[in-house]
């Protein structure tokens, strides 16, 4: 029982209390099954349709889920699936290029010269086990342990980070061994390429961060497990990429 | 005077938390683990393919270990395998379009520009 206790809630003058109560216990009786199926995010129109309304709080976690949109799924979910598949498009073309241009060095450093893929292996490992931790972060949100959620989405920043340092280092290095941004077509198009990789690698930390800190003040907007998943997809996005780009760049020769 | 009523729906202002449902969240985390480890094995066999020559068998089978690795975090880190059907069809379009890119961009250097 809540308390409303505001001057639109104050009856005029002369008019009977009783009526008004009356008005808003009828109308509150016209959407008996709303506040047992309702969850509360407005912008999303997030419901949960347990379908046995009977069902405890904690077991509506489990629910079958269900959104007010058209399609009956998550807009922001879809959203992202959207973004994720366009996104597909954008590392499509920049692969194609790098494919084309790869023989493209004359006199200057070539893919068989200047990688190091021990070094790359180790990193791509480095990422890969980002997503076992992010997974594990989207798990525990859905469990509602904020406290682990928290300590997996840091795990991952941190090892989000070591691939990026791993790549700033990588890049260094073949600066300093002849192979700048403009030395050849190659270079061009492998900088391109990785560097949009670490770019998106860098903003999905940034999220990461963000997300975990918002979390320990508790002002996540909207449901926490989700927008958790959503961060989580784009974070496997950006390791799926990986495995694309180790394999056609770094180990299939030229 | 105030008027003590239960609250509408459109008055709610907080969330009960973490109540969506996101399909395949519940699998244990031992099975990540696992999957987890059968990723880092697929990888170091593929970094294995720099160390040993697998002759002509080595672009076909990096190949496939890549596709492996791909469907797996997809199907399973990214939950797509216990999800909506609409977000494997927006999502796979995607990865074709961009395969179908790469193919006619070497397609239109192979025709065009070979001299």
């Amino acid at each position: 029982m809540a308390e409303i206790d505001t001057p639109l809630s104050q009856p005029a003058p002369g008019e009977e209390v009783a009526e008004s109560a009356a008005d808003w216990l009828a109308a509150d009786e016209a959407v008996p099954a709303m506040p047992d199926a309702y969850v509360g995010d407005h912008q999303g129109g997030h419901v949960i349709d347990a379908g046995d309304t009977t069902a405890t709080e904690p077991d509506r976690g489990h629910a079958l889920e269900h959104f007010h949109t058209s399609t009956g799924l998550s807009n922001n979910k879809l959203a992202m699936w959207l973004f994720l598949g366009s996104e597909c498009l954008l590392f499509g073309g920049l692969i194609a290029t790098y494919m084309l241009y790869r023989g493209r060095h004359s006199g200057s450093p070539g893919p068989a010269q200047i990688y190091d893929i021990p070094f790359t292996s180790v990193s791509s490992f480095v990422l890969l086990m980002s997503s076992l931790t992010m997974v594990l972060a989207v798990s525990a949100a859905q469990a509602r342990d904020d406290r682990s959620t928290k300590i997996w989405l840091t795990v991952t920043a941190l090892l989000g980070a070591t691939f990026v340092g791993g790549q700033v280092y990588e890049f260094t290095s073949f600066y300093h061994e002849g192979l700048g941004f403009t030395t050849s077509l190659f270079s061009s198009s492998f900088y391109t390429l990785t560097g949009f990789h670490g770019v998106h690698v860098t903003v999905g930390i940034i999220m990461l961060l963000s997300v975990a800190l918002i979390l320990s003040r508790s002002k996540v907007p909207g449901d926490k497990a989700e927008v958790i998943e959503l961060v989580g997809l784009y974070w496997h996005f950006v390791d799926i990429v990986w495995i694309v780009i180790f394999t056609l760049v770094y180990l299939i020769p030229s | 005077m105030s008027i003590i009523v239960e609250p509408s729906p459109s008055s709610f202002e907080g969330h009960p938390e973490s109540d969506a449902h996101i399909p395949g969240a519940h699998q244990p985390a031992s099975m990540y683990v696992k999957i987890a480890l059968i990723l880092a094995v697929l990888t170091a066999l593929e970094t294995s393919t720099y160390y040993i020559d697998f002759g002509w068998l080595a672009v076909p089978l990096l190949i496939v270990l890549m596709v492996i690795k791909f469907v797996t975090v997809v199907s399973y880190f990214m939950h797509l395998k216990f999800d909506n059907r609409l977000f494997s069809w927006m999502f796979y379009a995607g990865v074709i379009l961009a395969v179908c890119v790469y193919c006619a961009a070497l397609a239109t250097f192979e025709f065009f520009m070979s001299p």
